[in-house]
């Protein structure tokens, strides 16, 4: 159990400072080169990656927002790429709350939520001092926070000054990392979905660019959720 | 600095950053009081997959900007390596997209 700040500050720079920054790194280039290329100005690119904090959602805003979508249909798509967030802080919250400064303080920590964080915090927290726990969690935050601010703004940059096929590979980087993180899925639900998803996506896109996404998620999501629940019962009753 | 045609972004990133928190602050409302592997959110996790699986489809099957400027089969060969070596090195993430990203730069140069 580690017991001294230091300890855990340790602990939360050398976890921060390896596979998590360097990722953020990477993915978030690609998502500043991506912002770029679809005509949002470089502080926007900044301030949706420390406001949204969350690629899905970065990445579809960009995407919407290059083609013309209206306004309120690309809110709804990123709000509902982003909806993860909401199981997430339910099941980590809990885990930080001892020795609270105050509950209005967790409406602060929660901005800097993100998968990293969440599976970082679900990993150590065992062996922290709870009252030491959101002390991990920010340091940790804080330098992935940093790392995916620097690479927005690489990727801003880069862009424009790579030569062409290099810059053509830092917008690539955005399907290419989402298809990478999530193929690692394991459960048979989120393979379901991604099964489901990815032939709607395009599909739906042909038959309304406005709606495309949106229903891709709805109606995908809803035809994964209902085999997934057919197939439990089924086993349950076999 | 900014083009006045891309102030009407701002309005458009509040909402978006708006309607993401909702998300994070009613998980803060609800912490521990609901059951994190509930229906309701095995359901809004597969809205989330779903969108996210289809987005990646329609970037690489019908890009709009950029990626137009590579041929289908360059983002498909692109992405299929960046798979291979994923699971070839058993899961490492970095790997797989670094790869993947080579393969796609290396065609655009070479071919």
């Amino acid at each position: 159990m580690l017991d001294t700040p230091q300890q855990v500050n340790r602990l939360a720079v050398r976890d921060a400072l390896g596979f998590p920054a360097l990722m953020l790194l990477a993915s978030m280039t690609g998502f500043g080169s991506l912002a770029r290329e679809s005509g949002l100005p470089l502080g926007v690119a900044l301030a949706s990656t420390a406001g949204i904090w969350g690629l899905p959602g970065q990445v579809a805003m960009a995407e919407l927002y290059a083609a013309g979508t209206p306004v309120m249909f690309v809110i709804l798509a990123v709000s509902l790429a982003n909806a993860r967030f909401m199981p997430m802080a339910v099941s980590f919250i809990p885990l930080m709350r001892h020795h609270v400064r105050s509950y209005g303080w967790m409406f602060l920590l929660v901005q800097f939520m993100s998968i990293n964080s969440w599976a970082a915090g679900l990993r150590r927290f065992d062996e922290i001092n709870p009252g030491l726990r959101q002390r991990y969690y920010i340091v940790f935050a804080l330098i992935c926070m940093s790392s995916g601010l620097a690479g927005t703004f690489l990727g801003f940059v880069g862009v424009t000054a790579m030569p062409r096929p290099v810059a053509l590979g830092l917008i690539f980087l955005n399907p290419l990392f989402f298809a990478v993180l999530l193929a690692g899925s394991r459960t048979r639900i989120a393979a379901l979905a991604l099964a489901i998803g990815a032939p709607l996506g395009p599909v739906f896109h042909l038959v309304s660019p406005d709606w495309g996404l949106l229903a891709t998620g709805v109606v995908g999501g809803s035809a994964a959720f209902l085999i997934n629940r057919t197939m439990e019962s089924k086993t349950a009753h076999d | 600095m900014t083009d006045p045609g891309n102030l009407q972004t701002w309005p458009l990133l509040l909402g978006a950053v708006g309607a993401t928190y909702l998300w994070r602050g009613l998980g803060v409302v609800f912490a521990s009081r609901i059951d994190p592997d509930g229906p309701a959110f095995q359901w809004i996790t597969c809205v989330s997959y779903a969108m996210l699986s289809g987005l990646i489809a329609r970037m690489v099957f019908l890009p709009e900007g950029p990626l137009t400027e590579a041929p289908l089969s360059y983002r498909v060969a692109g992405i299929i390596t960046g798979l291979a070596v994923f699971f070839i090195l058993r899961r490492q993430v970095l790997a797989g997209v670094a790869a993947g990203l080579a393969m796609f730069i290396g065609l655009i140069y070479l071919v």
